[in-house]
């Protein structure tokens, strides 16, 4: 069936966006609305020893100018982390206080202070300008060696130390024990440079009061509304649930910088309680920088043993993790159960032992960035591969497959079951994608014209479908991580799918209806997908994880099995045959080889008369469903990058790259290798480009495009995207997810191929020119080509 | 204030606004034509570009007094009762996921075609990846918007 599942159906949601009639949040105006300005910190630390607003108040247009102190009277809470995680002692993590608007002292710069509402947005800001905070510096610890000093300055006072928790997964013993009896032990010092996610649309939030209803509106730029409503509410005492509508409308990309609550939206809501105006703030992208959570920032020492046959023996990783000046919504996780559970990679490990310390530094708050977690193990796994078969004089491939996992379901020493995959298989389509055995005449051709090429490959494997809720809740989650959905079936036929999934990009009013299209064989036309407000949609998780696909879809397909069921019981009461003997195809259902068929539309109909249903059955085809997955799903993949490098001037050109995936059942290739690209070019931007630096004060010294090296269109190449897919084995359609995918296996490769055309291991991302070029001299590798 | 009158996607219009006010302002804002966007506040995204007389112009970087007289298109009145060759080929090729960096992608790819035509010169995959280095794309890996201009100039 052409627009079924599989099927490479250009996208519904197109159209708006390419007439210019999308719908943000920043594209939205309410009657009566005035604008929010934030009064930021200029100190990375620092005591606010007063707050002097009354030149902002008598400014032109300025109607109010909030601070800290008054949040806190009107009860609005702190922000919090919901994954609680234990340190190795058994003690809790060290949570510091979190308020919307600091009180006492600020942490990082872009910390909020005051926020002025005023009728213009220039008029908010020159008046927040003009609010005067006198402050008293403190030293500053800007980065995870700083916080971890002696005698480091004290950012919060319930984490001496400035130690969040000291968290080990795995066997330490039996790992030690494997590493001494290994015939050869690879060890490396890593660092997963500090990203700025960078959404294109900035965050925007636009809240209303009604005071007759008591109840309050916000449009905001979230990737999961539902969770937003939640944390507002439960947490944040914004207002409850029942008397709060969130609403995400479409929203410019979020990688995971969307999911979290931050103190803007908190603020618009709550000064739009205080003035009775709608107010409105949207953050320039300086503010962005400053403000959105940060992704990575890890630095790590790793140690893997082999035998003598190249057997991997025991791998053991220390990890320390830059978490910010406040433990964000799911901060803790990161480093945590969506990193070091991933240590196994593609392959079999007998012993694995990973250590995590986690830490406050004066640095805008660390998250979850489009991979979270997953990319940080790849990276240590897939650099340990391939430097440790250098130093065994292996081919890099083939100790990845005299290693590989090639049973299922496979149990790690980490957690993790996995359920499925033909991890070689990849491996080998990806190889002769990139036409791995011609490599040594590019390399010589390309020495020919002065250039060093080098290959790299990766293996990446990570955990999507986030998550079976039971098992989340063991390991620390404040959430249940199901999802829910529910199919409406019209009087008319038509359809409408309400999901607890959130678009963003990613286009889930396509797939998920070719999902049902394909299922009651009615046309993609005929179903329009619902998402994003909290009034519309039964309560969700939403979209992060790359969980839409492998926990959305799910839901609906849960949802749809209840109606097929409601379904068939009226056709068969109505053409009097068996409701097993129907098929639904072509808008009717039928009886197959027979004249017995009612269109799909009539059944629809025949519900809603309710004039004649079989004894006992409600009027009505509408149904809903949660799903609960039931492990994690494992999308795996092998990447390879090739890099053309000038030694004269260091400059690395990625000139291929080539992927091979296995992310189970595909509903739409063309939307998944979309979400490939994406996240290639990203993982290529760690590598080569992107780095959030901070100075030794703690002032950002790439917080705008002019310093912050964003991917562009001739940094990366076409991409050679292709799938050796194996069914997920846990959820109805076999499907494994495929959003972060692109963007967790190709750092790795890229630096990879680069240690191998300059013949220098000791290369930290990103990969600039300057650090190539000075990596080449220290080789010598550069004279050789000259 | 300045009075600032000019014509926007084929109408005339015609307001009083502040001396600074810039162009991707008045567009949102005044004129509420929300398609133009606006990423970034140093004018290097790209998200804000429309075609003043013509030409690509980011309308981040432009006072509206500065449009004065000008004919201004913006992404809303591109199409002509159908879609442009280059809207359709941004839907034809997967080059746009969450739409934000596109109506600008599409303003840019439109004056990139028209500018090689007019010179008689060949836009190939590399000339339209240099081309695209005033636009960001933080979604696509650039991948399928590269596509989608080379089947536009194809059909242009
Ligand atoms: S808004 Fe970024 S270039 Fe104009
Ligand atoms: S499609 Fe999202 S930024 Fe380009």
């Amino acid at each position: 069936m052409s627009e079924g599942i599989g099927a490479p159906v250009k996208r519904k949601e197109d159209k708006r966006f390419i007439t210019g009639k999308g719908k943000y949040t920043d594209d939205i105006r309410m009657e009566n609305q005035a604008y929010a300005a934030f009064v930021r910190s200029p100190h990375a630390h620092a005591h606010i020893q007063g707050i002097e607003a009354s030149a902002a108040e008598g400014m032109s247009g300025v109607i109010a100018v909030l601070t800290g102190a008054q949040l806190t009277d009107d009860g609005i809470g702190n922000l919090i982390c919901g994954w609680a995680i234990s340190s190795k002692d058994g003690s809790p993590m060290n949570m510091g206080a979190w308020s919307a608007l600091a009180t006492g002292k600020v942490r990082y710069v872009g910390d909020a202070v005051a926020v002025v509402i005023a009728e213009s947005k220039d008029e908010a800001q020159a008046a927040a300008e003009a609010v005067e905070v006198s402050y008293s510096e403190l030293p500053v610890a800007a980065s995870i060696a700083a916080a971890l000093a002696d005698g480091a300055p004290e950012i919060h006072e319930n984490a001496p130390g400035n130690v969040i928790y000291d968290w080990e997964l795995g066997d330490g013993d039996a790992t030690e024990a494997a590493l001494a009896g290994a015939a050869h032990v690879t060890e490396m010092d890593i660092t997963n440079n500090r990203l700025a996610p960078n959404a294109m649309e900035p965050r925007s939030a636009v809240a209303t009061y009604d005071d007759a209803e008591d109840h309050y509106t916000l449009y905001s730029t979230s990737q999961n509304p539902h969770v937003a409503r939640l944390v507002l509410s439960a947490f944040y005492q914004v207002a409850p649930e029942h008397k709060l509508r969130v609403i995400a409308p479409d929203v410019g990309g979020g990688f995971g910088s969307k999911i979290y609550i931050y103190p803007e939206e908190i603020v618009c809501l709550w000064a739009s309680m205080k003035t009775r105006r709608s107010v409105k703030w949207t953050a320039e992208r300086t503010e962005s920088f400053l403000t959105d959570a940060h992704g990575r920032d890890h630095v790590t020492r790793a140690r893997m043993g082999f035998d003598a046959d190249g057997r991997i023996v025991g791998f053991k990783v220390s990890t320390k993790a830059n978490f910010g000046a406040y433990m964000s919504l799911f901060s803790s996780a990161v480093p945590t159960y969506l990193y070091a559970t991933l240590l196994s990679g593609t392959y079999d490990i007998p012993a694995i032992h990973c250590e995590v310390l986690a830490c406050y530094t004066n640095t805008v708050p660390v998250d979850a960035y489009r991979g979270a977690g997953r990319p940080e193990a790849s990276f240590v796994v897939e650099r340990l591969m391939e430097t440790a078969a250098r130093e065994m004089g292996k081919d890099p491939a083939e100790l990845r497959r005299a290693n590989f996992v090639r049973e299922f379901p496979y149990q790690t020493q980490v957690i993790m079951n996995y359920d499925s995959g033909d991890f070689e298989g990849n491996m080998n389509q990806a190889m002769e994608a990139a036409d791995w055995a011609g490599f040594a005449a590019r390399k010589a051709e390309a020495a020919n014209r002065g250039k060093l090429r080098g290959v790299g490959m990766a293996c990446y494997i990570e955990a999507c479908g986030i998550a079976p809720s039971a098992a989340v809740g063991s390991l620390g989650a404040g959430v249940g991580l199901w999802e829910s959905a529910e199919v409406r079936v019209n009087p008319v036929g038509t359809i409408e799918v309400l999901t607890g999934s959130h678009s963003h990009g990613q286009g889930h009013e396509t797939t998920f209806a070719q999902v049902v299209a394909e299922r009651f064989g009615v046309p993609l036309d005929s179903i329009q997908i619902v998402h994003g407000d909290t009034d519309k949609v039964q309560f969700g998780m939403g979209t992060y994880g790359s969980r839409s696909g492998p926990v959305g879809i799910s839901a609906i397909v849960k949802a749809c099995d209840k109606v097929e069921v409601k379904v068939r019981k009226i056709a068969a009461h109505l053409l009097e045959c068996d409701p097993d003997e129907l098929v639904m195809e072509d808008s009717q259902v039928k009886v197959p080889g027979t004249n017995k068929a009612l269109g799909w539309h009539e059944v629809g109909l025949a519900a809603y008369t309710a004039h004649n249903l079989p004894a006992d059955m409600e009027p009505g085809l509408k149904e809903g469903a949660f799903y609960d997955p039931e492990n994690f799903t494992f999308p795996m993949g092998c990447f390879i990058a090739e890099v053309e490098i000038d030694p004269g001037t260091g400059k690395t050109d990625v000139v291929k790259f080539v992927a091979s995936d296995d992310f189970g059942v595909i509903i739409n290739p063309m939307i998944v290798e979309g979400q490939v690209h994406g996240g290639i070019a990203q993982g290529v931007g760690q590598a080569l480009l992107e780095e959030m630096v901070y100075d030794e004060s703690g002032q950002p010294v790439s917080g705008s495009y002019m310093d912050y090296t964003m991917p562009r269109a001739e940094d990366v190449p076409s991409f050679v995207v292709e799938h050796h897919n194996t069914r997920c084995a846990t959820n109805p359609l076999g499907i494994k997810g495929c959003g972060e995918a692109g963007a967790i296996g190709s750092p790795p490769a890229v630096i990879n191929a680069i240690t191998d055309a300059i013949g220098n291991n000791d290369i930290s991302m990103p990969a600039t020119s300057a650090k190539v070029w000075a990596a080449i001299r220290a080789s010598g590798t550069g004279m050789a080509a000259e | 204030m300045t009075i600032v009158s000019m014509t926007v996607n084929g109408t005339a219009a015609s307001a009083d606004v502040e001396d600074r006010t810039l162009l991707v302002d008045y567009i949102r804002e005044h004129l509420r034509l929300t398609g133009t966007h606006v990423g970034c506040d140093t004018s290097q995204c790209g998200t804000c570009v429309v075609h003043v007389d013509g030409k690509a112009v980011k309308s981040c970087t432009m006072l509206a007094a500065a449009a004065e007289g000008a004919e201004v298109t913006t992404i809303e009145g591109v199409a002509n009762g159908e879609l442009h060759p280059m809207q359709r080929a941004f839907n034809d090729n997967h080059g746009l996921q969450c739409g934000f960096c596109t109506p600008g992608m599409i303003m840019s790819g439109i004056d990139m075609v028209n500018r090689y035509k007019a010179a008689g010169r060949e836009l190939d995959e590399a000339a339209i990846r240099h081309e695209l280095e005033g636009n960001i794309c933080r979604c696509t890996g650039y991948h399928n918007i590269v596509k989608s201009i080379a089947q536009a100039a194809s059909e242009m």
